[in-house]
């Protein structure tokens, strides 16, 4: 690590002698000049602890701020026109503004639902086996809840609670998106979504206690292909062997009556030995047999006093915004592994008690903040300053954001399918790679650049590190030179006949949401004038520009 | 003793780990997890493995789709035209006793280099789950998603590898259908070429870029350093300086020698010829050549698939020859060069193709998934040529002798890669994670397949 900051200052050193933008001047292009102050209780929190470190933050520029909002709220890049619109705007409220609006675009939708779907594992393929059908309904489900911005305590009841088939009751797809559907496994999957808690840290009897709740609970085949109701089952009736197929295998299997039983037995009658569960804060307690024990640990769960709810809804959701949790990571939530600012948990779980849940109240909070709107270039590298966002977290962009915006960029489309199961699914062309609802729908690029599996929906299941292999995709494929190459949005670009500075400004704002400086341009310029192919020249100023980590990573 | 080598199979330095930082999965957690693994090692004390490791490397032909046992190398020639279909013809291999289908004609003179398993069983008939099954030996419905045994392999074999082609390779395509990296991260996917080595270059994606000069290449590089004008900022920051990392060395491959064993110009062209020019057949050849980078797994992903459920005799007659041919030639190669004994290669699908033929439409002669009983072709890296093992039944329905599970198939040759199935993966939250499960009521075993063993 010191070798290489060595190397950096050697490089930079080097790269003075030769007239690059650097020091001062690049930092003015990504920084604000005005000092921050604290805009309400969050950035006073944030400032105070901040203040302790003796770190003075430092504010991100609008060009910056601009494309930060747009990446951070709809998984996509500003156009070049809204960039100047932006740039061009004069109001001081404008930043709070643009986020106004941001929230009531479609995009903003299908980008959280992305999220969602990898919390919640929406796929229909190995290893949970939504089936395409069953991780349809799931998707439209969330994606309605959130476009409804329907409260967030209802949201997870509605889930927790539901019965039916899971074609027609997208909710109650929850319970399929799991593994191991046995009572102990759902509620550790219960547990890691809503509580933000990893049950193999617990003792055996807390989970055997939660698991209670999950374990009347069955699942049916219809004649249906594929087709499979979820239901409350307090008569038992899962346990006679000729009722229920678990088969994940064949669901849809209905098995053919036996030719020597007269008729399956009546239902046996419902226990009257009352259930006792256990929640994971220890109080027991006894469940009626006429009470669906899902719904007596849902209203336990949403209650604004359970520990574990509202902390890691927030949590997650800032994490999800500033790329680490106040207790990091987000599904880690136990007593040795404290928030970085205690204080600033409460204030948002205040925040979203107060507001009844409201997500979209709760990321206003946040993204409204001065905290948000840090520069990304830190000044302070220690675990303290991370773990307490002094700077915003540079992240590359997810895998599906990524192709997104290279194909807005060059005017080009991927194609995304299922080869399984049978009859392939082809997804039309003009479908973002974000707004995908199922996560067996895939492309090469996809699962190259860390896609999430969707199996366990831990979240850290998603990987953006890079890897070498993503590198020679992007530096040296033909999938992607030819979208540069000849993708209509950049051809009509390089092909307009406008002066190459004209281009060259349209290509940054495009790809990196701002102007070249002076200094830029003249190199592009040059590049351009130099080569022997203007086409080909203008090709790699584009590619130079996408494989920069001002484009790949949000910053 | 035993416990001594059993560490040092898992054990690794910090400067392995930070190497793993470029191919291997995050630094420094991987580090902690490894630790946890061998601490745990060190308490459990196995029965030392009976399988000497000699594989260095693997190749794993994956017939996708499922082959039809039946008509390939479990025939029966006596079963009747139901079960029969249009192949009625077997043929002696050059090993007495062992007969295959008369489409395998080139195959029949390998004989005493491969062994078959023909009692292979898993029971499950769906291709994602019995692809899942085949390739990591683990059942769903278990907590955890398992890597595939090529990402296991990058894993372990990868700590010694050096080379600058990845651990892990897949010509040319992944079929994609489960995460094969698992939780071990991104870093152990496997490397997919795309491109087709049968073309008259073989354009391997992101390595041999078409239309692209080295001249060019490196005006570029320059052009994108000088524009990097962010980058210089925050390069200090673990992230960036983490892609900085990973960039030069794909740069090492683009610009390199690694890209050299993808150049089959260098072949002779009657060796080409041997191989089949066509594109099962020069994978065949790129494998061999990775072989001898000393890539440790290599998998070939038929190309064209073997779904058969319609149209399936006209399919057989098109593929079985390049199957044939490529196969053939690769095991021949193989032992020409002396590298048999240390390259393990297996061929399978996912499961095999129903035993009697689906005469009515809209089949119309077709065979359906079957994972009841199908055959596996094993042959170097420590597996003995000439041998069969197990039976199916008279018409291949079922086994008759001596199942095998994929946790024994699998079991065998992670032995012969000298890697300890008991070992533990490197979950990122330290959760329990064996390389193969332990039989129990839902995970059957028959035993490793000791009687391959040379």
């Amino acid at each position: 690590m010191r070798n290489l900051t060595l190397l950096g200052v050697l490089v930079c050193a080097l790269l003075l002698c030769q007239g690059f933008v650097q020091g001062e001047e690049a930092r003015s292009i990504f920084e604000s000049p005005t000092p921050p102050q604290p805009a309400g209780e969050l950035d006073r929190i944030v400032f105070a602890k901040l203040e302790q470190l003796g770190i003075k933050p430092v504010l991100c520029s609008d060009a910056v701020f601009v494309r930060r909002l747009y990446l951070d709220m709809l998984g996509k890049l500003p156009t070049s026109t809204e960039v100047r619109e932006f740039l061009a705007d004069q109001s001081p409220d404008k930043r709070t503004r643009l986020v106004d609006r941001l929230m009531e675009r479609r995009e903003f939708v299908d980008y959280w639902a992305m999220k969602w779907g990898d919390t919640l594992r929406i796929k229909a393929e190995i290893p949970v086996n939504l089936w395409p059908n069953g991780a349809r309904a799931f998707h439209r489900f969330v994606w309605a809840s959130l476009a409804s911005n329907k409260p967030y305590d209802q949201f997870v009841r509605e889930m927790l609670t539901a019965s039916g088939s899971n074609f027609r009751v997208g909710a109650v797809n929850f319970y399929r998106a799991v593994q191991d559907r046995s009572p102990a496994g759902i509620a550790s999957m219960v547990a890691l979504t809503f509580m933000g808690v990893r049950t193999d840290h617990w003792p055996k009897e807390r989970l055997d206690g939660m698991a209670v709740f999950f374990s009347q609970i069955a699942y049916k085949p219809t004649s249906e292909w594929k087709e499979e109701v979820v239901f409350w089952d307090p008569w038992g009736l899962r346990l006679v062997p000729t009722n229920f197929v678990p088969g994940r295998d064949t669901p849809g299997t209905v098995r053919p009556k036996p030719t020597d039983e007269v008729v399956s037995p009546a239902p046996p009658p419902i226990s009257q030995e009352p259930l006792v569960g256990v929640f994971p804060d220890g109080t027991k307690v006894t469940i009626p047999p006429d009470k669906d024990p899902r719904e007596v640990f849902a209203d336990w769960l949403i209650r604004p006093d359970n520990p574990w709810f509202t902390k890691c809804i927030v949590n997650r959701v800032w994490a999800w915004i500033m790329g680490r949790g106040i207790i990091h990571e987000p599904d880690e939530i136990r007593d040795d592994n404290p928030p970085s600012n205690p204080e600033l948990l409460a204030y948002l779980e205040k925040e979203m008690i107060q507001s009844g849940y409201n997500l979209r109240h709760l990321y206003r909070v946040i993204l409204t903040s001065q905290t948000y709107q840090f520069s990304s270039i830190p000044r302070n590298l220690s675990p303290e300053a991370m773990a307490n966002f002094a700077s915003y977290l540079p992240r590359r962009l997810e895998a599906e954001v990524l192709i997104d915006a290279i194909n807005d960029i060059t005017g080009t489309t991927d194609l995304y399918t299922s080869a399984i199961p049978e009859p392939f699914t082809y997804v039309p062309r003009d479908v973002s790679a974000v707004s995908l609802a199922d996560g067996s729908i895939i492309s090469p690029f996809l699962t190259l650049f860390g896609r999430s599996a969707r199996a366990t929906g831990a979240f850290n299941e998603r990987s953006n590190k890079p890897t070498p292999s993503q590198w020679l995709h992007m530096l040296n494929s033909s999938a992607i030179y030819s979208k540069l190459a000849s993708g209509s949005k950049l051809t009509a670009l390089f092909r307009s006949g406008r002066p190459i500075p004209e281009i060259v400004d349209e290509l940054y704002l495009t790809i990196l949401s701002r102007s070249p400086t002076p200094e830029e341009l003249q190199t592009c310029k040059e590049y351009i004038e130099k080569s022997r192919s203007r086409g080909e020249a203008m090709v790699d100023v584009a590619w130079a520009l996408i494989n920069s980590p001002e484009f790949l990573y949000r910053h | 003793m035993v416990k001594e080598d059993r560490l040092t199979e898992t054990r690794v330095s910090r400067r392995e780990v930070l190497r793993h930082g470029v191919y291997g999965a995050g630094g420094v957690l991987l580090g902690s997890a490894l630790t946890k693994s061998v601490v745990a090692q060190e308490a459990a004390s196995a029965a030392p493995p009976k399988i000497k490791p000699k594989a260095k490397s693997v190749i794993q032909i994956f017939l996708w789709g499922g082959m039809s046992h039946n008509d390939t190398w479990d025939p029966k020639p006596g079963a009747g035209r139901d079960y029969l279909g249009e192949f009625t013809e077997v043929i002696d291999t050059n090993v007495p006793g062992i007969q295959l289908s008369a489409l395998f004609p080139k195959l029949a003179k390998q004989a005493d280099k491969f062994s078959l398993i023909r009692s292979m069983t898993h029971g499950n008939n769906g291709h994602e789950t019995a692809a899942y099954i085949m390739q990591t030996g683990h059942l769903p419905g278990e907590r955890l998603a398992y890597p595939s045994i090529g990402a296991v392999f990058a894993y372990f074999k990868g700590q010694d590898y050096k080379g600058i082609i990845p651990p892990y390779v897949v010509l040319t395509r992944s079929p994609g259908r489960f995460s094969e990296e698992g939780f071990l991260g991104p870093n152990y996917k496997a490397f997919a070429t795309g491109g087709d080595p049968n073309a008259a270059r073989f354009e391997v994606e992101g390595v041999v870029a078409r239309g692209i000069t080295d001249d060019r290449q490196k005006a570029r590089r320059e052009l994108l350093d000088k524009l990097n004008t962010f980058g210089r900022l925050v390069v200090d920051h673990p992230e960036i300086a983490l892609a900085e990392e990973s960039k030069r060395t794909a740069y090492e491959l683009i610009l390199g020698p690694g890209r050299e064993v993808f150049d089959l110009s260098k072949e002779d062209p009657k060796l080409r010829d041997a191989y089949g020019r066509h594109t099962f057949g020069q994978c065949c050849l790129v494998a061999r050549r990775l072989v001898e980078a000393g890539v440790p797994y290599i998998v070939i992903n038929y190309p064209g698939g073997w779904d058969t459920h319609s149209n399936h005799f006209a399919t057989m007659r098109r593929q079985c020859p390049q199957l044939d041919e490529g196969l053939a030639m690769l095991l021949q190669d193989l032992h020409d060069r002396g590298l048999l004994e240390t390259t393990l290669v297996w061929c399978t699908g996912e499961f095999g193709r129903t035993p009697k033929v689906s005469w009515e439409p809209p089949w119309n002669g077709g065979r359906h998934h079957y994972g009841n009983v199908f055959t596996v072709l094993v042959a170097g890296g420590g597996f003995k040529g000439g041998q069969v093992v197990g039976a199916s039944d008279e018409v291949g329905a079922a086994v008759k002798e001596r199942p095998v599970y994929p946790v024994d198939l699998l079991g065998t040759i992670y032995a012969l890669g000298g890697i300890d199935t008991k070992a533990k993966l490197p979950h990122p939250e330290g959760l329990d994670a064996p390389v193969l499960p332990e039989p129990n009521d839902r995970v059957k075993s028959a035993g490793l397949l000791t009687e391959l063993i040379a």
